[in-house]
């Protein structure tokens, strides 16, 4: 519980999270890998996101009424459906029994200064977000003016995201690749067994990346490679013939192998993944990650129109 | 030169490993303008061009492909940055002069010397924001890098890992060996410019004294 006079526009926290979302602008990743940024299901509102590690429950207590909505893992609130909030109410987000992340959208924006063009927080830069860091007991969030069209309303209560993009966590994804610049480098029976076996996700996973654990994947020739762009989703594999899927917070470049991608759309589930978890592999072509990803954008678009009739 | 995707989203252009070609190659693309180009990255034998979706992927292929055949036209290049980094190369800083002095049979002192009269050129930046990989460390200093990272290196240190050497701007992990630091600040926030340094930046460290260093930090 709080104490102290509940200011408005105020939100209060408690339990470790970031601000997350709307990764850096362009012309930035040559310094640094926009954080958030791909990993975020696009289905969510394009700002006021707080995005939330889900190992512990987090309070958020509220100074005045709110329009919210939640996705990624299950948290103890209605996924993909907006939920009103009411003065000094204090909203519990529960640890999640699948995925690691959820990402909270309030009406009206958590108004954190831009930097580099975004709000997100690059938690090992120290920078963006509230003060570069992950959120702390007793931080208050200032939050913006909410536009009128996102007023709680008996419309505004019925809008429902699909499930598949509101609920991303599961502890046995199967995620979609393209091959990477060195597949062809893999012996037969790695690449077999790179999408005919699983691998669990291991201590080491962070926003950064996942390690992961499974056979052991060989190249035909062990030669040193020069270091290259890496991006959310390359997989490497590591000297000793473990894969590493980067995430958000990825490096920019990298000198290990690329055996493989995880395509756009799926990212999102990619995100979720924490230690123990057991995921696969599926190769796609780059026209079916192609096809996905604008399938994806039509119904998107079709959700939005849909939203935008509904509310007029 | 070949053309290859990286992921659904991003192409890598791989050129020859000659600062030269990387930098003409980034040139050309950035200023082709393509539609759909989020930004163009350049690292040590590529560059890569990261795409706003996978939907842009075919015709950003054709445009890149169509820059890069244009001829190039003929001028002279422009000469780059020189940047002065000023370094205090003392043992307090220098965690591994001792390592690299066994290594290479020079004395800290000598160690200084050496890689202070080296002309270095930035090859790219990468890894943590603003940390530059420099080519041209002297043979002799060439060292290899620590059997097991350091899980924090202090802002600021420059560093040698194998035949490169590097400045640390932020706090982080690191394997390179240790060998001074430089009071300047390689990435800041308040800067227009946040990293100090760009691919292609000419720089030369001068050695300062311990009393130097901190009257440079006020």
């Amino acid at each position: 519980m709080f104490v102290g006079p509940a200011l408005s526009r105020r939100c209060r926290i408690s339990a470790v999270r970031s601000i997350g979302m709307k990764g850096f602008l362009p012309a930035v990743r040559s310094t640094c890998t926009p954080p958030g940024s791909r990993i975020s299901s696009s289905v969510t509102p394009k700002k006021a996101l707080f995005s939330k590690s889900l190992s512990a429950p987090c309070r958020l207590h509220f100074a005045d009424e709110r329009v919210i909505a939640c996705c990624g893992a299950d948290s103890g609130i209605s996924l993909g459906k907006p939920r009103r909030v009411q003065p000094n109410e204090e909203l519990e987000l529960h640890a999640s029994q699948e995925g690691c992340r959820c990402w909270l959208a309030i009406a009206g924006g958590i108004e954190v200064a831009q930097i580099l063009g975004s709000r997100a927080t690059d938690l090992r830069g120290h920078f963006g977000g509230f003060e570069g860091r992950a959120l702390r007991d007793g931080d208050e969030l200032p939050l913006g003016e909410p536009s009128s069209s996102l007023q709680f309303s008996g419309r505004t209560a019925g809008w429902l995201a699909p499930n598949e993009w509101a609920e991303t966590a599961s502890s046995y994804p199967v995620l979609g690749v393209v091959p990477g610049s060195e597949w062809d480098n893999f012996t037969a029976a790695a690449q077999a067994d790179f999408l005919g076996e699983h691998f669990i996700v291991r201590r080491e996973a962070d926003r950064m990346g996942a390690r992961l654990a499974g056979p052991k994947l060989a190249r035909t020739q062990e030669k040193e490679l020069l270091s290259e762009a890496v991006t959310p989703g390359t997989i490497q594999v590591a000297s000793d013939g473990q894969p590493i899927l980067l995430l958000g917070d990825c490096q920019t470049i990298g000198g290990y192998p690329k055996i493989a991608h995880v395509i756009t759309v799926d990212l999102p589930r990619a995100a979720q993944l924490r230690p123990n978890d057991e995921v696969r592999f599926e190769m796609r072509s780059h026209e079916e990650a192609r096809a996905l990803f604008a399938a994806r954008e039509r119904d998107l678009e079709r959700f939005r129109l849909g939203l935008k009739l509904r509310s007029a | 030169m070949t053309i290859a995707p990286l992921g659904d989203s991003a192409l890598l252009v791989r050129v020859g490993d000659s600062l030269g070609e990387v930098l003409e190659t980034t040139r050309r693309l950035r200023r082709a303008r393509i539609p759909g180009v989020e930004e163009v990255v350049p690292a040590f034998a590529s560059v890569s061009v990261f795409l706003k979706s996978p939907l842009d992927y075919e015709h950003c292929l054709a445009s890149i492909r169509a820059a890069l055949r244009r001829p190039a036209i003929s001028r002279p290049a422009e000469p780059p940055r020189l940047i002065e980094i000023p370094v205090c190369y003392d043992a307090e800083f220098g965690l591994d002069l001792t390592v690299v002095a066994k290594q290479t049979r020079l004395s800290p002192n000598e160690i200084a010397c050496c890689h202070a009269r080296a002309k270095y050129r930035v090859r790219c930046v990468g890894f943590t924001p603003g940390f530059p990989y420099l080519e041209g460390l002297p043979r002799i200093l060439a060292t290899p890098r620590r059997a097991s990272p350091r899980t924090s290196v202090a802002p600021g240190s420059v560093a040698i890992g194998g035949r490169q050497t590097g400045i640390y701007p932020l706090a982080s992990p690191g394997g390179w060996n240790i060998i001074g630091r430089t009071p300047l600040r390689l990435f800041d926030l308040t800067r227009d410019h946040p990293a100090l340094l760009r691919a292609g930046d000419a720089v030369r460290f001068v050695a300062i004294t311990r009393e130097e260093f901190e009257r440079w930090e006020k």
